[in-house]
C-alpha cells in the first residue's frame, strides 16, 4: 500500500534524515511502502518473513512425519505391505513432474530479474500447467484407491474377504506377527494426510502462481518489482523439496517389490 | 544564594506552556486520525490493533474468569451442590481454553507488545502492518468459533484434548474448538513472525542490538517460541479432528494408535507456551523494575541472553508432563534434568530484578507494586516447578492441586500482575491519560492478597492429595476450599476495579505529557497519544535503554525544590511589596497607620532572611 492510497496515513509524512525522492517503478508506481525508511530495508523484510514463514512450515510438516516415523518404528512391515499398496509409478512421474515444475519457477524467477517478460509468462505459464499435472496425476492416483478400498474413514474394506478374497495372505501375514490390518490402515492415513496437506499447498501455490501470471502479463513484475515472484518462487520450492521427503517416506519404503501394482 | 540555586537560576529554561495549555491546542495523534468503525477496523496502525487486541482480550478474559468463578462457587461444598459435574467439566475446559489460547498467549504480546515494540525500535509500525491487522481478524474468529463450542457444544475435555477422550468419545464440538484454535494459532505465528523480522530489520539508526531494552529482547525470545512451537500444536490438532470426524486410528490405542504419542505433540507445543505466557511477563518486569528503581538493570547482557536461553530450553523439557504416562524411565530422567535447567536463567532473571532493587531510589507507584507482586509470585511458582520437575514429588503430585497452584502462581499471579503493571505502566503513553494512583495501588494490593488467598490453599490441598479436575471431593478438604474460594472474590474484585477505574480515566483523567514516569525508553521519548508514525523524526539512538541516573535525578528534584521555593518567595514578595505600598499609600492619604507600615516592611525583611 503507497502513502497515498492509505486513507489513515496522515497528510504529513514524517521527516527522514537523507530522505530523496520515493523510488517508483516505470510506470510511476510507488513501490516503497509508508513504513519503511528505503527500498534495500523493504526488500530484505520481505525476504526475511519469507524464509521464517517457510520455516513454520517445515515444523508443521515436522510434527508430521515424526507422529509418521513413531509408527513405522511400531509397525515396520505393515508399513512396507502399506507402500506396496500405494502406486510408486505415478508417484515417480509426479516426482519429475514437480523436479521440472522447480526447475521452470526458478527460471521464471531468473527472467523476472532480467525484467524478460516475454521469458517469465512463459516459464510462469509452464510451471502451472506442471502444478496442474501434479495434482491431476494425484487425483487419478486416490480415485484408484478409493475403488480398491483403500481410504481410511471415508471408503475402507482392503481386507474385507468378502469384497477382497485375494488379500487375505497379507491378514494373515501380519498376522504371524501379531499386528492388526489396522496397522496398515494407520500407513495409508498417514499417507493421505501427507500427500492430502502437501496437495492442500501445491493447491495454494497454484493460485499463487496463477495471480503471478495475470499480473506478469500485465507486466507488473518486469518494471522493476520482481520480488514477489522470487518469494513465490521460495515457497514453490519448499512444497517441492516436502515431496522429495514425502516420496521415499511412503512410495519407496520397503523398496520396489514386483508386488506393487505399476498403475 | 548557595551555588546550586545559582545553578538552579542559571539554567532554569522559563516553561513556555503549561502541560494542560498544550493539549488544547490540536495536534494530530493516532487516536483522533479518524473516527468510526471503519477507521478501526480497517486501519494497520500497530497502535490502534492492539487496542482492538487489548479490548477483545479483555472480554475473553472476563469470560474465562466468569467460569472460573462458577468452578470456585462449586467447590464450595464437597458435594458439587451448584452445578451439575457434567456442566463443571465444560466450566473448567472453558476456563482453561479461553486463558490459554484466548488470553495469555496474546495478552501481552499482542496487545502492550504490538503498542510499544516498534516505538521501542524507534520504527513507523511493524514490518507487515496488514499481516498485523490479519492477525487480529484470525484470533476473531477463532475466538467466535470456539466461544461457541464451548458455550452451544459444550467441551468438556480440558484445554488439553487428551487422547483417546477427545476424538472417540467426547461430542462432535471438539471438532469447532479446534478449528477456532487453530486460527488463533495462526494468528499467533504470524504475530510471532512481524515482531523477528521488526527487531531484525526496523531498528532505528544506532540501536543496536545490545542497545534494545530487554522488553525487546525478551519479545524476540517469545517469538521464536511461536513461530517455532505454534504450527506442531496445529498439526497435532489436525491429526485429532481427522481422527475425530473420520473415526480413524492416529492415535486411538484401539486402532493401534498410541496415545502417548499425542500428548508428546501436544506438549511440544504447549510446554514452550508456558514461556509464551510468561517471558512476556518478565519482558514488561525488567521495563518496570528498572524504572522504578531509577536505576539501569543489572546485569543487562544476562538478562538479555536468559530470555534467549529460556526459549531453547523450554523446546526441552516437554516430557516432564508425561512422567506418569508411560513414557521411558530414561527419558524421564533426561525431561527431569532438562526441567532443572529452565531454574538457572530464570534464576538469573529473578537475581538480576532484585539486585537492580539494590540501593535504588525505589517508587512504590502501583506498576512498582504489581511487579514486586510478579517477583514474589514468580519465585513461588519457579520453586514448586522444581519440585514438580523431580520425577518422585511429580508422581506424588501429578493432577492434584499441587500443579494447578504452581502454574496459576506463573500463568495467573506472575503473568497477569505483569500485564496489569504494562497497563498501567504504558497506559498514559496509550491513552494519554493519567490513572487514578491511589485506586490503583489499592487493585495491586487486591490483587495480591486475593490470588495467595486462592491458590496457596491448593498447594496444601495438592499435596493432601485432593485431585484436579472433578466437581466433587472429600469433605475433609472443605475448609481450604472455602479460604480459596473466598480469596478467588478478593481476586475477582482486583480485576474489575482496574477495569473501572481505567475506563474512567479515559474521560476524567488528568492529561500525561509525554513522560509521567520520567522514564528512558524511546517509546517515552514521543508524545502522548504517540503520531501515528510514532515520532515526528526518526530518533538516532546514542546510548542504551536504561540511562537511569539516580544522582541526576537528585539534581532534578533539587532544581525543582529550589525552583519552587524561588516562586514562593517570589510571589510572596510581590504580595507584601504590595501591601508596603498600599501601606505607603493609606499613609499618605493621612489614616496614621504607620504601625502596619513598619510590619510589612518587617515581614519583607523576614522573607528576604528567609530565602
Amino acid at each position: 500500500m503507497s502513502a497515498e492510497t492509505n486513507s489513515l496515513t496522515l497528510d504529513k509524512s514524517p521527516v527522514h534524515a537523507g530522505e530523496t525522492d520515493p523510488p517508483i517503478d516505470d510506470s510511476g508506481h510507488l513501490l516503497l511502502h509508508h513504513h519503511f525508511d528505503d527500498m534495500a530495508q523493504q526488500r530484505e523484510c520481505n525476504t526475511l518473513m519469507m524464509w521464517a514463514f517457510l520455516v513454520t512450515e517445515i515444523m508443521m510438516f515436522g510434527g508430521l512425519f515424526c507422529a509418521y516415523a513413531v509408527y513405522r518404528w511400531s509397525f515396520p512391515h505393515a508399513f512396507a505391505i502399506g507402500s506396496h499398496h500405494i502406486k510408486w509409478f505415478m508417484g515417480s512421474v509426479n516426482t519429475g513432474v514437480l523436479l521440472v515444475s522447480s526447475l521452470t519457477m526458478a527460471m521464471a524467477v531468473h527472467s523476472a530479474a532480467l525484467r524478460n517478460k516475454k521469458r517469465l509468462v512463459t516459464f510462469l505459464a509452464l510451471t502451472l500447467v506442471l502444478g496442474w499435472a501434479f495434482i491431476g496425476v494425484k487425483g487419478v492416483e486416490w480415485t484408484q484407491d478409493y475403488y480398491e478400498g483403500l481410504v481410511p474413514g471415508v471408503q475402507w474394506n482392503y481386507y474385507d474377504t468378502t469384497v477382497h478374497p485375494d488379500h487375505a495372505k497379507d491378514v494373515q501375514e501380519l498376522a504371524k506377527e501379531g499386528v492388526s490390518p489396522n496397522a496398515v490402515k494407520m500407513f495409508m492415513t498417514f499417507y493421505f494426510f501427507m500427500t492430502g496437506l502437501h496437495g492442500f499447498h501445491m493447491f495454494i501455490g497454484i493460485i499463487l502462481v496463477t495471480i503471478l501470471l495475470v499480473m506478469a502479463i500485465k507486466g507488473k513484475f518486469t518494471e522493476g518489482n520482481d520480488q514477489p515472484v522470487e518469494l513465490s518462487g521460495l515457497y514453490w520450492h519448499l512444497i517441492d523439496i516436502i515431496w522429495i521427503f514425502l516420496f521415499p517416506l511412503l512410495y519407496l519404503v520397503s523398496g520396489i517389490k514386483g508386488s506393487g501394482p505399476l498403475w | 544564594m548557595n551555588t546550586a540555586a545559582i545553578e538552579a537560576e542559571v539554567n532554569h529554561v522559563p516553561q513556555t506552556a503549561s502541560i494542560e495549555e498544550l493539549e488544547f491546542e490540536p495536534r494530530h495523534h493516532y487516536l483522533n486520525n479518524g473516527y468510526g468503525w471503519k477507521s478501526w477496523l480497517f486501519t494497520v496502525d500497530h497502535k490502534r490493533i492492539a487496542i482492538l487486541y487489548l479490548v477483545s482480550i479483555t472480554v475473553f478474559f472476563f469470560l474465562g474468569g466468569l467460569a472460573a468463578l462458577m468452578m470456585r462457587l462449586n467447590l464450595m461444598t464437597p458435594y458439587s451442590q451448584f452445578i451439575k459435574p457434567e456442566t463443571y467439566n465444560r466450566m473448567f475446559t472453558m476456563h482453561g481454553v479461553m486463558m490459554v489460547f484466548f488470553f495469555l498467549v496474546p495478552s501481552i504480546p499482542a496487545t502492550l507488545g504490538n503498542f510499544v515494540l516498534p516505538m521501542m525500535l524507534g520504527a513507523k509500525d511493524l514490518a507487515f502492518p496488514k499481516i498485523n491487522l490479519l492477525s487480529w481478524y484470525l484470533y476473531i474468529i477463532g475466538g467466535a468459533i470456539a466461544l461457541y463450542a464451548l458455550t452451544m457444544g459444550g467441551v468438556d475435555t480440558g484445554w488439553t484434548f487428551y487422547e483417546p477422550y477427545s476424538s472417540m468419545y467426547s461430542n462432535g464440538y471438539v471438532v469447532l474448538a479446534i478449528v477456532g484454535i487453530f486460527l488463533a494459532g495462526f494468528s499467533s505465528i504470524l504475530t510471532g513472525l512481524n515482531f523477528i523480522i521488526t527487531v531484525h530489520k526496523m531498528r532505528a539508526p544506532g540501536l543496536t542490538w545490545f542497545r534494545l531494552p530487554i522488553f525487546v529482547w525478551s519479545m524476540y525470545a517469545t517469538s521464536v517460541i511461536q513461530v517455532l512451537g505454534t504450527p506442531v500444536l496445529a498439526i497435532t490438532l489436525l491429526l485429532v479432528a481427522a481422527e475425530s470426524i473420520l473415526h480413524i486410528g492416529i492415535f486411538d490405542p484401539k486402532m493401534g494408535g498410541d496415545p502417548v504419542l499425542f500428548q508428546h505433540l501436544f506438549w511440544f507445543y504447549s510446554h514452550p507456551a508456558v514461556y509464551i505466557m510468561v517471558l512476556p511477563g518478565m519482558a514488561v518486569i525488567s521495563e518496570l523494575v528498572t524504572c522504578f528503581s531509577r536505576k539501569p538493570i543489572f546485569g543487562y547482557k544476562m538478562v538479555c541472553f536468559s530470555s534467549i536461553a529460556i526459549a531453547v530450553i523450554s523446546f526441552l523439557v516437554w516430557g516432564h508432563h508425561l512422567f506418569t504416562s508411560g513414557q521411558s524411565p530414561y527419558a524421564g530422567i533426561l525431561f527431569s534434568a532438562l526441567s532443572f535447567a529452565v531454574a538457572i536463567p530464570s534464576a538469573i532473571k529473578v537475581f538480576n530484578w532484585t539486585s537492580t532493587l539494590y540501593k535504588g531510589s525505589i517508587r512504590l507507584d502501583a506498576p512498582m507494586l504489581y511487579t514486586l507482586g510478579f517477583i514474589g509470585l514468580f519465585v513461588v511458582g519457579g520453586l514448586t516447578g522444581v519440585y514438580l520437575a523431580a520425577i518422585a514429588v511429580d508422581v506424588h503430585l501429578t493432577d492434584t492441586y499441587f500443579v494447578i497452584a504452581h502454574f496459576h502462581y506463573i500463568m495467573v499471579g506472575a503473568s497477569v500482575s505483569a500485564f496489569l503493571g504494562g497497563i498501567h505502566y504504558w497506559w498514559p503513553k496509550m491513552t494519554g491519560k493519567l490513572y487514578p494512583e491511589a485506586w490503583a495501588r489499592i487493585a495491586a494490593m487486591l490483587l495480591f492478597i486475593g490470588f495467595n488467598l486462592t491458590f496457596f490453599p491448593q498447594f496444601i490441598l495438592g499435596y493432601q492429595g485432593m485431585p484436579r479436575r472433578y466437581a466433587m471431593y472429600a469433605p475433609e478438604f472443605q475448609t481450604l476450599n472455602i479460604f480459596s474460594t473466598a480469596g478467588a472474590t478478593i481476586l475477582a474484585l482486583g480485576y474489575l476495579l482496574p477495569f473501572v477505574y481505567l475506563l474512567w480515566s479515559l474521560k476524567k483523567g488528568k492529561p500525561a505529557g509525554p513522560n509521567p514516569w520520567g522514564a528512558t525508553g524511546l517509546e517515552w521519548q514521543t508524545t502522548s497519544p504517540p503520531p501515528t508514525f510514532n515520532f515526528d523524526v526518526v530518533p538516532i539512538v546514542r546510548i542504551g535503554p536504561y540511562a537511569y541516573n539516580p544522582a541526576a535525578d537528585e539534581l532534578e528534584d533539587q532544581r525543582l525544590e529550589i525552583e519552587e521555593a524561588r516562586l514562593k518567595y517570589e510571589s510572596r514578595r510581590e504580595l507584601l511589596e504590595d501591601q508596603v505600598e498600599k501601606d505607603h499609600n493609606g499613609n499618605g492619604n493621612g489614616n496614621g497607620h504607620s504601625g502596619s507600615v513598619k510590619d510589612s516592611q518587617k515581614r519583607l525583611e523576614e522573607n528576604e532572611r528567609e530565602r
